[in-house]
C-alpha cells in the first residue's frame, strides 16, 4: 500500500466512525417511537428516513429516536431539529418521511401541510 | 491492491459499543454481546444498529459496561437479563433505561460527557480504547492510524524523528522514567548491525493492568510506535515480549500484526518506501523477573531469564549482543501522538520535567476500580479517586 492509498482508505472508513465522534450534526431527525408511535407505523417511517439519508449520503444528518410524545392521535411524529428551529410533523407516512428529507432537510423548505 | 473496509452501504443509526477489555470479559461481556446480537436480529434491527466490541473503557468495577452512540449514553453492570430491556426500550423505542445508568453522588448522569469518572481524565494513550474495535485495522486507520508512520516516512529523517521525541520530553513509562529520545539516540549511534526494537509487555506488578488495556484495546498504536522507533534507530526486526497470563492481549496483538502485514505496514518496503520492519511476538512463561530488560532479552534469545549487570546497556549490547532499543508499551503508544501533534502539544500536558499523561490502574479497596489516564503531576486524579470514595462499603 502506498501513502496515498492509506489516505484514500482513511477517507472511506472514517464514515464508519461518524456516530462515535460526538460532533453536533447540522440536522437531527427525531422519530417518536413510543408504543402508539410504533403502532401507527413509526418503524416504517424510521426505516424510510434512514434509507433516504444513506442514499443521499447526507453526512451531517443524524436520525434519532425518542419515546412517547404524548400526542397519540398525531403519531407517527417526526421532529426536524436544526439550529434555527424545531419543526414537528404529524401523521407521517414513509412517503412523507422521504419528502421531509428531500424538501426540508436538503432544500430547507418546511412542508407546512404536514406540520402539527 | 484493492481498497477494502468501510463502505457497508447499510444505513446505521446507532453504534452500540460493548467493552471487551479483560475486566468486562470476566464479568460476562462476551455472552452479553452474543445475546445482544441475537436479540437485535430477532427485532429486525441488524441494519440499523451495529454492535462493536472495544477495548477497556475504564470503569472496570462497573462492568460489563456499554456505550450507545450517537447519544453517548453509558450503561453499567449489565446482566444477561438486561439485554431484552436495552433492545426493546432503548434501541427500539429510544427510551433510556434508567436503572442501568451510573449512580453518581450528585444528579444521575446519562451521558459520558457528564460523568466525572470520564470528564476528569485526559486520554491520549487511551484515546482509542473503548472507541474502536481493536480487531479491525480499518477502525484504527479511520482514527488517523498509521498516519504518523506515513508522515515520518514521507518527510522526516531518523534524526528529525529522534529530535522531535527528545523535544517532547517523553520519558519511559515502564517506571524508571528514562528520557525516551536519549535512549533512541544511543541506539541510533551504536555500532553494529542488525539492530533490534523490543517492546516490554511483561507487565507484572500486582494490580497493574495499564499496558494490558492498551494492548487489548489499541494494539496497532503499539505497533505504530515500534515502527517509528525502528525507522529512527535503524532496525529491521522487532519483538514484543508479552506475558502468557495475557491471552486476550496476545490474541489481539497477533490479529493486529497479521492485519498490518496484509496492509503492508509491516514487512518489506513499508508504504512503498525503502523502510522494512517486522514484528514477532514472544510469550513469557510467567517469570516476574523477565520484566527486567536484560532478563527479558535473555528470555527472547531462548535462554534462562536472568538479569545481568549493566553496563553494557542493551542500547549497545542487547539481543544477541547487538544494539537494541527496549521501551515499554505505553511509551510506544505515546509516539504516534507526538508525531501527529508535535512536541509542543505534548508538553502542554504534565510537568516541565515530565510532560504528557500517565495511565493508572486503580485497584484495591476503592469504591470504583478501573483504569484512568491523567496528566503527569496533576492532582486531578486524586479528585477522580476521591470522588469515587474510599469507603469499605461498596
Amino acid at each position: 500500500m502506498k501513502i496515498e492509498e492509506l489516505r484514500k482508505l482513511r477517507e472511506k472508513v472514517r464514515e464508519d466512525l461518524k456516530l462515535r465522534e460526538g460532533i453536533e450534526p447540522r440536522v437531527k431527525i427525531i422519530v417518536s417511537m413510543g408504543t402508539s408511535g410504533i403502532a401507527a407505523g413509526a418503524r416504517e417511517v424510521l426505516k424510510a428516513l434512514l434509507d433516504e439519508v444513506a442514499k443521499r449520503e447526507l453526512k451531517d444528518v443524524i436520525v434519532l429516536q425518542t419515546g412517547e410524545k404524548g400526542l397519540a392521535s398525531a403519531e407517527p411524529i417526526v421532529e426536524v431539529v436544526t439550529k434555527e428551529a424545531t419543526i414537528t410533523y404529524g401523521r407521517v407516512t414513509p412517503e412523507i418521511a422521504r419528502k421531509i428529507v428531500i424538501e426540508h432537510v436538503i432544500n430547507g423548505r418546511v412542508l407546512s401541510e404536514y406540520v402539527i | 491492491m484493492t481498497l477494502k473496509g468501510g463502505g457497508e452501504k447499510l444505513p446505521k443509526r446507532t453504534d452500540l459499543l460493548i467493552c471487551l477489555g479483560a475486566g468486562c470479559v470476566s464479568s460476562g461481556s462476551e455472552l452479553i454481546k452474543k445475546k445482544l446480537e441475537e436479540k437485535i436480529r430477532e427485532k429486525g434491527l441488524e441494519n440499523e444498529v451495529r454492535i462493536i466490541g472495544t477495548g477497556c473503557m475504564g470503569p472496570c468495577e462497573r462492568g460489563p459496561v456499554i456505550m450507545i452512540y450517537p447519544e453517548g449514553v453509558f450503561y453499567q453492570r449489565i446482566t444477561l437479563e438486561d439485554v431484552d430491556t436495552i433492545v426493546e426500550q432503548h434501541l427500539l423505542k429510544g427510551k433510556i433505561v434508567e436503572k442501568l445508568l451510573p449512580k453518581e453522588e450528585l444528579a444521575p448522569s446519562i451521558k459520558e460527557k457528564e460523568i466525572p469518572f470520564f470528564t476528569k481524565q485526559k486520554k491520549i494513550v487511551l484515546s482509542n480504547c473503548g472507541i474502536i474495535d481493536p480487531e479491525k485495522i480499518e477502525e484504527y486507520i479511520a482514527v488517523n492510524g498509521y498516519e504518523a508512520l506515513a508522515r515520518v516516512l514521507e518527510g522526516m529523517t531518523p534524526e528529525q524523528v529522534i529530535a522531535e521525541i527528545e523535544k517532547s520530553g517523553l520519558r519511559g513509562r515502564g517506571g524508571a522514567g528514562f528520557p525516551t529520545g536519549a535512549k533512541w539516540k544511543f541506539v541510533r549511534n551504536a555500532q553494529g548491525k542488525p539492530k533490534f526494537v523490543v517492546c516490554n509487555a511483561d507487565e507484572g506488578d500486582p494490580g497493574a493492568f495499564m499496558d494490558r488495556a492498551v494492548l487489548e484495546g489499541d494494539p496497532h498504536a503499539v505497533l505504530e510506535g515500534m515502527l517509528i522507533a525502528a525507522y529512527a534507530v535503524g532496525a529491521e526486526q522487532g519483538y514484543i515480549y508479552v506475558r502468557a497470563e495475557y491471552p486476550l492481549a496476545i490474541k489481539r496483538l497477533q490479529i493486529a500484526i497479521d492485519q498490518a502485514r496484509k496492509y503492508g505496514f509491516l514487512g518489506k518496503n513499508i508504504l512503498d518506501t525503502d523502510f522494512s520492519f517486522d514484528i514477532e511476538l514472544r510469550i513469557g512463561a510467567g517469570a516476574f523477573v523477565c520484566g527486567e530488560e536484560t532478563a527479558l532479552l535473555a528470555s527472547i534469545e531462548g535462554k534462562r531469564g536472568m538479569p545481568r549487570s549493566k553496563p553494557p546497556f542493551p542500547a549497545t549490547h542487547g539481543l544477541w549482543g547487538k544494539p537494541t532499543l527496549i521501551n515499554n508499551v505505553e511509551t510506544y503508544a505515546n509516539v504516534r501522538h507526538i508525531i501527529l501533534n508535535g512536541a509542543d502539544w505534548f508538553r502542554s500536558f504534565g510537568t516541565p520535567s515530565s510532560p504528557g499523561t500517565k495511565v493508572f490502574a486503580l485497584s484495591g479497596k476503592v469504591r470504583n476500580t478501573g483504569l484512568i489516564e491523567v496528566p503527569m503531576g496533576d492532582n486531578s486524579w486524586r479528585d477522580c479517586f476521591r470522588h469515587r470514595g474510599r469507603n469499605n462499603r461498596r
